[in-house]
């Protein structure tokens, strides 16, 4: 199976490679997938007062597109407000990087490490945490 | 100057030796005629060659010629022997025991003969992809009519105990068979001595052609008799009917004849790649080797980068190095491995492995080249890997509560 252009470009080059404070309370932690399924993604954010998402991290235990994918995310997020990030879809990163039907599940895994990285930053700073409906593939 | 890609997968297939397409090229030509034409040169030269070439593949595992039987390669010759043996003995019983790592076209087989009526036991193997002896002979009942426990596992390389195998076979009158795809022509066997009654093997793991292969059925102490699997004309002493591969019969002969010369240089040469290789990769941290390493094909290495995805991994290299991992993320089913699961391997450590498999014609320079480049790629993961961070802070991952998924 060859990888698209893009997938190879984020796995030579990541993006946002990195560790943000997990116990600092502007910052957001996710982390999803499981070592016995071969991919285990963490994805933080740090967000400011007005609620703008001012950085980004990942560390990604997995295969190429799963690295891919959580670092586009990342890329993504980064300048976003929290609403707008929650907006993030997973075929959108499935289209960007043109990933197969076999690799859907790793769009499906930084989507989920978005949404957990907001509640975990929603819940340190008082809020409620959003109940999302059940990812479809997993 | 150093070849890029470089082929390090030989137990998928092997290259063919340049002596052995020699060999065949005549047989695509000048010699095409039918091995069963009785009636003119055509046919007369065909059968020569044949015969020729049965004495070759016979002599490597130290067979009467006439105890080969040439089929389309292992797959097939695993289906004849087994399902042969199950047709042609459903008087004396139904019972078969088998591994639970052997190759698919084994435990595929069984499954069929469980779907019609047949019973099949499957052992467990221990951490180092062997099988217990003790086990074996205690699955054995009065209706047991063959063993089939393979000769080296394909991924891990792992050597089981045949000759042990094949004494408690006769002791209680079982037949054995066993898969030699990945020993024969790489280790010496021996029918005779090792009590051998069926064995398939492949002409293209051991640098002959794809798509030909052998089948050895016993014809003496015990006489053994396998039922044909397909109709017709009743070439291979009715055993296999189809008219016969002569260009890529000739082409085995060679390969079994060139590796039978080389034998003891080659493993020599390979092991001693192989132990560097191996030497080197284990400095790196969290590396483990999978399966027994005394026990095992001395071209074959299977080791596991703990917390680094092994199709992550090929990633970094798999346009310049080609390799196999037992992470099976590319497949739909997203299991790993079920042999590195059967040695009671994580989840985890299967879906971090890489198998090695190195050939006649790896280079000490295709090694270097391949321990810096998987050094590289294993450190530059392990800063990107979540669980390496948290194994380096000292966190017991089998604490955590992972997300479904």
């Amino acid at each position: 199976m060859a990888y698209s252009e893009k997938v190879i470009d984020h796995y030579q080059n990541p993006k946002n490679v990195g560790t943000l404070d997990k116990s600092a309370k502007n910052v957001g932690t996710g982390l999803v997938g499981a070592p016995e399924c071969g991919d285990v993604m963490r994805l933080q954010i740090q967000v400011d007062d007005a609620g703008m998402i001012t950085d980004a991290k990942f560390k990604t235990f997995g295969c190429g597109s799963a690295i891919a994918s959580s670092s586009l995310a990342t890329e993504w997020l980064k300048g976003k407000s929290v609403d707008e990030a929650l907006k993030i879809d997973n075929m959108d990163i499935v289209e960007e990087l043109n990933l197969p039907p076999v690799k859907i599940h790793c769009s499906v895994l930084a989507e989920d490490a978005i949404k957990s990285a907001i509640n975990d930053y929603r819940v340190k700073n008082g809020l409620e945490a959003i109940k999302f409906e059940e990812s479809v593939v997993h | 100057m150093l070849k890029l890609p470089i082929y390090l997968d030989n137990n998928a297939t092997t290259p063919m030796d340049p002596r052995v397409l020699e060999a065949m090229t005549p047989y695509f030509l000048e010699h095409f005629g039918n091995a069963a034409s009785r009636n003119h040169p055509f046919g007369w030269e065909a059968e020569e060659a044949v015969d020729y070439a049965r004495e070759q593949v016979a002599k490597l595992i130290g067979a009467d010629p006439k105890e080969i039987i040439f089929t389309s390669g292992a797959t097939e010759g695993d289906n004849l022997g087994i399902k042969g043996v199950y047709e042609m003995y459903a008087s004396k019983g139904n019972h078969i025991i088998t591994a639970t790592t052997e190759h698919k076209a084994v435990l595929d087989t069984c499954k069929h003969i469980e779907k019609i009526g047949g019973e099949v036991t499957y052992l467990q193997v221990n951490t180092e992809g062997l099988i217990d002896l003790k086990e074996l002979e205690a699955a054995i009942k009065p209706t047991t009519i063959l063993i089939a426990i393979m000769y080296a596992n394909n991924e891990i390389g792992v050597i089981m105990p045949i000759k042990e195998i094949s004494a408690i076979a006769r002791k209680h009158g079982v037949l054995l068979f066993t898969d030699g795809t990945q020993a024969v022509g790489k280790i010496p066997v021996d029918v005779n001595k090792d009590g051998i009654d069926l064995m398939a093997f492949s002409a293209h793991k051991m640098y002959g052609p794809k798509g030909v292969g052998a089948l050895y059925v016993r014809r003496k102490n015990p006489r053994v008799k396998v039922t044909a699997q397909m109709d017709g004309g009743g070439h291979e002493r009715g055993m296999r009917s189809g008219t016969l591969n002569v260009p890529g019969i000739v082409g085995f002969g060679k390969a079994c004849e060139i590796c039978m010369l080389d034998m003891e240089e080659d493993t020599k040469r390979i092991s001693k790649m192989r132990d560097h290789l191996e030497t080197e990769l284990l400095k790196l941290e969290e590396a483990y080797v999978n399966g027994s390493r005394e026990h095992r094909l001395p071209h074959v290495a299977n080791i596991s980068f703990k917390h680094v995805e092994g199709e992550g991994l090929l990633m970094g290299f798999n346009k310049n190095i080609a390799l196999s991992s037992g992470s099976a993320c590319t497949s739909a089913s997203l299991e790993p491995s079920y042999v590195l699961k059967a040695l009671g391997l994580g989840d985890d450590l299967a879906h971090s492995s890489l198998r090695f498999g190195l050939g006649r014609f790896t280079t000490d320079e295709q090694i270097e080249y391949t321990i810096k480049a998987i050094s590289e790629t294993v450190l530059k993961l392990r800063e990107m890997s979540p669980l390496w961070e948290m194994y380096k802070e000292g966190i017991d991952l089998n604490t955590i509560e992972w997300a479904a998924h």
